[in-house]
């Protein structure tokens, strides 16, 4: 019962956020500059077709009946008409997730990969030359900018040894395996900086736990140094880890925007691209709901999941 | 026959010498009581015997257990006999035990690590011993985990990871440290009764030389690293030989206050009516009733100027809430505090900032309770700004004399507060709080955090002040002995609830109710011990 409560209030806090972010964005949307009836038919269009344009797209509309026609075509799946594509914005962003997803998910499994055991290592090491090397290596991961890095190593892995393709997206109909060579290189220029960042948190979070007076409970047991690490130092140091990892989330999302440039991948971050450059107001608002919708979405996931490291996050609602 | 014989042990950590010279025996089943202030390493020694110290350490002497060296022994054979032959409880319950895992595992973890034996066989093991702690496996199931029991039932936990395997040594630092008087004295029965039952030697750790009196067979105390005289318990008490024992004993045994009873102004400086402070709990489920607690329920009492009143109760029983409704950080949910005949919830903001002058608090902690980055000076006299505009000449004065007042000088004004040591910082929390020339202060807890020497000599200076300055103290304390050494009058509290008041003497020689009686019955009260075992010998 307190479980359910617990996922009934958190999921009922991320829907309100999602509200109350859907009017910001349509907010901001409203007051940049730039007509749309104008963008569609160029600035050689005659007045009257403007007007006409106008009242048909519903323009003329008060604000919030705009907004309500908006947000109500969005629950029904409805995401509008892209202005420089004429097709339902719905069809570019679906065709693109499947790109984008794959790719924020791959970064996201390898940085936590890499992250997790460098951290636990530096921190059983503390102060010695591995703990040493590994803050050095991660001082350098966060510093190297993720485009350079990317083309660092487009030039090795994709042009000297020609293991993968430089860039492009081979399409997942040409079997999985392909769709993944083509996302590896990108997924892991992301990871870099976000794996180093977490395996730093990873470190000082286990170095806190490690003086903590459980951990002494537990060597008094007669358990070896590297059981306790493990069995009683890495998930209590997980918690904080968590919180970085859903914020982390947001900044990949940034990330792929450029990467995705890099390496000619048509993914979501390119749409978002091209919809600023070509002011397709109705593209942006719409992608821009749905990170917005895809970060509170993994923000709940975080909370979830501190619930189930935490056994402490239920009891509060009870103590 | 020597179970751990400790000989000429010296550890130092990055340079500093920690324990010099250490002689230290336990035999196969005495309980051994090692005493001693903070930082005298008593607790270090301890460590040393389970090898557990840190690692920048460096160890040099003999440890033997059960014939052997443990100096010399590889940590893998370390592990073997930790938890196994010898085990540890330790000072702090509430943190203890790992909050992420279930009690039941934490206690099953060294069975599976010593004996190999598989999850499902260790399952019938924890019920028992979770029995033999005294926590009814029907209503403390081994699924709980630790933040779902109170700090003596954590400690009963960690006495059952402690004695799992029945160990030939079971090493207690302080463990009743941090728990209330009448669970101190349920965890030391267990303690002593799971020790005779198993035939295993005992090493407590303490501070309090009642403990000490009631549980060990033998004493060793330690000072500045070293241990100065070590003796059987009876000899000990009755013919101490080392001045540093005898101060000990001294500052242990605290003088009764002369009680005040007759005050010559006939107006009370407070007076608390029917108060009441309800909080509301979370919802047990979506739709039920909302649920509340009275943490104060229904409290009145007076203080007379010039009076101290103690409160006493056990940790949870709504004395800190009390308190800080009477500082009028906390509104109340019913009843009136009237102050030097002000209703204290009925002042506007301004009408409450000037009265605050005459009300002020010192607190428990000495560490916490300081902005490491300010000086003294600036520190003590923040309460100022309660005052109307007064010159820095002005502001100079009463730094000065509030300082003087404790015993520190203006040069201490300068000095930031981790130059200070912990009864030196509880001075300075003294001086913040007389600055203003108050009329009443309320004390939380002053002196638990303190070696029972500085105790004794900030309770004098409590009790001088008193007289020099006509000041009334609400005193909350859960030890009765320094209650009855600083207080005219008592209030017992529990549960929200003031059970019994009168006169100190009389509530402690002749209490009334009975969770006083508990009370006072549960308190280790050294001269009664000492007679009990004058009577035995």
């Amino acid at each position: 019962m307190l479980t359910t409560l617990f996922f009934l209030r958190r999921t009922g806090f991320a829907a309100i956020t999602l509200l109350i972010a859907s009017v910001v964005i349509f907010g901001i949307t409203q007051v940049l500059p730039g007509d749309p009836a104008e963008l569609i038919l160029g600035i050689n269009a005659q007045e009257d077709t403007l007007a006409a344009l106008r009242e048909q797209m519903g323009l003329n509309a008060p604000v919030w009946q705009q907004y309500m026609h908006w947000i109500g075509g969005i629950i029904t799946g409805d995401f509008g008409k892209s202005y420089t594509y004429s097709v339902p914005v719905s069809e570019l962003i679906g065709a693109r997730l499947w790109i984008s997803l794959p790719l924020a998910i791959m970064s996201l499994l390898l940085s936590t990969a890499i992250a997790i055991p460098v951290g636990v290592l530096a921190a059983s090491r503390h102060n010695k030359a591995t703990d040493v090397s590994i803050m050095g290596a991660t001082q350098l991961g966060i510093a190297i900018p993720n485009f350079w890095f990317a083309m660092l190593l487009v030039m090795i892995f994709a042009i000297k040894l020609r293991w993968v393709p430089a860039g492009g997206f081979a399409g997942w109909e040409n079997g999985i395996f392909n769709g993944f060579k083509s996302l590896l290189l990108p997924a892991i220029a992301l990871a870099l900086p976000q794996a180093s960042i977490l395996a730093r948190i990873m470190r000082s979070a286990l170095l806190d736990v490690l003086a903590e007076d459980y951990m002494r409970t537990a060597r008094a047991k007669g358990l070896p140094r590297s059981m306790v690490l493990w069995r009683h130092g890495v998930r209590n140091a997980f918690i904080p880890v968590l919180t970085i990892m859903g914020l982390q989330f947001s900044f990949l999302i940034a990330g792929t925007i450029i990467i995705e440039n890099i390496f000619y991948l048509p993914g979501l971050g390119r749409l978002i691209f091209q919809a600023i450059t070509q002011r397709d107001l109705i593209v942006l608002q719409g992608l821009v709901l749905l990170l917005v919708g895809l970060v509170i979405f993994i923000n709940l996931l975080v909370d979830i999941a501190y619930s189930i490291v935490d056994p402490r996050i239920k009891g509060a609602f009870h103590e | 026959m020597a179970l751990l014989e400790i000989e000429k042990l010296n550890l130092s950590i990055g340079g500093t010498p920690i324990l010099r010279d250490i002689d230290l025996q336990v035999d196969a089943g005495e309980s051994v009581g090692l005493v001693g202030e903070s930082g005298s390493g008593k607790s270090i020694t301890s460590l040393s015997a389970m090898r557990l110290l840190p690692q920048s350490a460096k160890l040099a002497g003999s440890i033997r257990f059960n014939g052997c060296e443990l100096t010399q022994l590889s940590e893998q054979r370390m592990c073997h006999l930790r938890g196994r032959d010898m085990a540890m409880v330790f000072q702090e319950p509430m943190t203890a035990l790992n909050p992420v895992k279930t009690i039941g595992s934490q206690i099953a973890e060294s069975l599976q690590f010593h004996l190999k034996m598989s999850r499902a066989n260790t399952e019938t093991r924890v019920l028992k011993l979770l029995d033999r702690v005294g926590l009814d496996p029907a209503k403390f199931s081994p699924d709980r985990y630790p933040h779902e029991l109170s700090g003596g039932q954590r400690q009963r936990v960690v006495i059952a990871i402690a004695i799992a395997l029945d160990p030939k040594l079971l090493i207690a630092d302080e463990p009743t440290t941090a728990l209330d008087v009448t669970t101190q004295e349920k965890i030391l029965d267990l303690l002593k009764e799971l020790a005779g039952e198993n035939k295993s030697s005992l090493l407590l750790i303490t501070h309090d030389l009642a403990v000490v009196a009631q549980m060990a067979e033998r004493v060793a105390v330690m000072k500045d690293g070293e241990i100065v005289e070590t003796a059987s318990t009876l000899d000990f008490f009755r013919n101490m030989q080392h001045p540093y024992s005898k101060k000990l004993l001294a500052a242990s045994m605290l003088k009764p206050k002369a009680e005040k009873t007759h005050f010559e102004d006939s107006k009370p400086l407070m007076r608390v009516d029917h108060l009441v402070r309800r909080y509301r709990l979370p919802r047990k489920s979506l739709f039920g009733p909302a649920q509340f607690l009275d943490a104060v329920n229904n409290v009145s009492f007076e203080i007379e100027q010039g009076e101290s009143i103690g409160l006493v109760g056990e940790s949870g029983c709504g004395k800190s809430t009390l308190a800080r409704t009477l500082l009028a950080l906390n509104k109340p949910s019913d009843g009136r505090v009237e102050f030097l005949e002000h209703d204290l919830f009925g002042l506007s903001k301004s009408e409450l900032r000037s009265i605050r002058r005459n009300m002020q608090v010192v607190f428990q902690d000495p560490y916490g309770s300081f902005n490491p980055r300010h000086k003294i000076g600036r520190l003590i006299s923040e309460p100022l700004q309660l005052l109307e505009h007064i010159s820095s000449s002005q502001r100079h004065r009463l730094i000065a004399a509030a300082l003087e007042d404790v015993g520190l000088t203006i040069d201490d004004a300068d000095r930031y507060p981790h130059e200070f040591s912990g009864g030196q910082r509880q001075r300075i929390a003294i001086a913040r709080a007389i600055i203003t020339e108050p009329k009443l202060i309320i004390a939380d807890e002053p002196v638990s955090a303190l070696d029972v020497s500085i105790r004794e000599q900030v309770l004098d200076l409590l009790n001088a002040l008193a007289e020099r300055h006509g000041l009334s103290y609400l005193f909350i304390s859960h030890d009765l002995h320094v209650v009855r050494a600083v207080t005219d009058r008592v209030l017992v509290m529990y549960r929200g609830k003031i059970v019994e008041q009168g006169v100190t003497s009389q509530v402690f020689d002749n209490p009334q109710h009975e969770y006083t009686k508990q009370l006072l019955a549960a308190t280790p009260d050294l001269a009664k011990t000492l007679e009990q075992l004058e009577a035995e010998a």
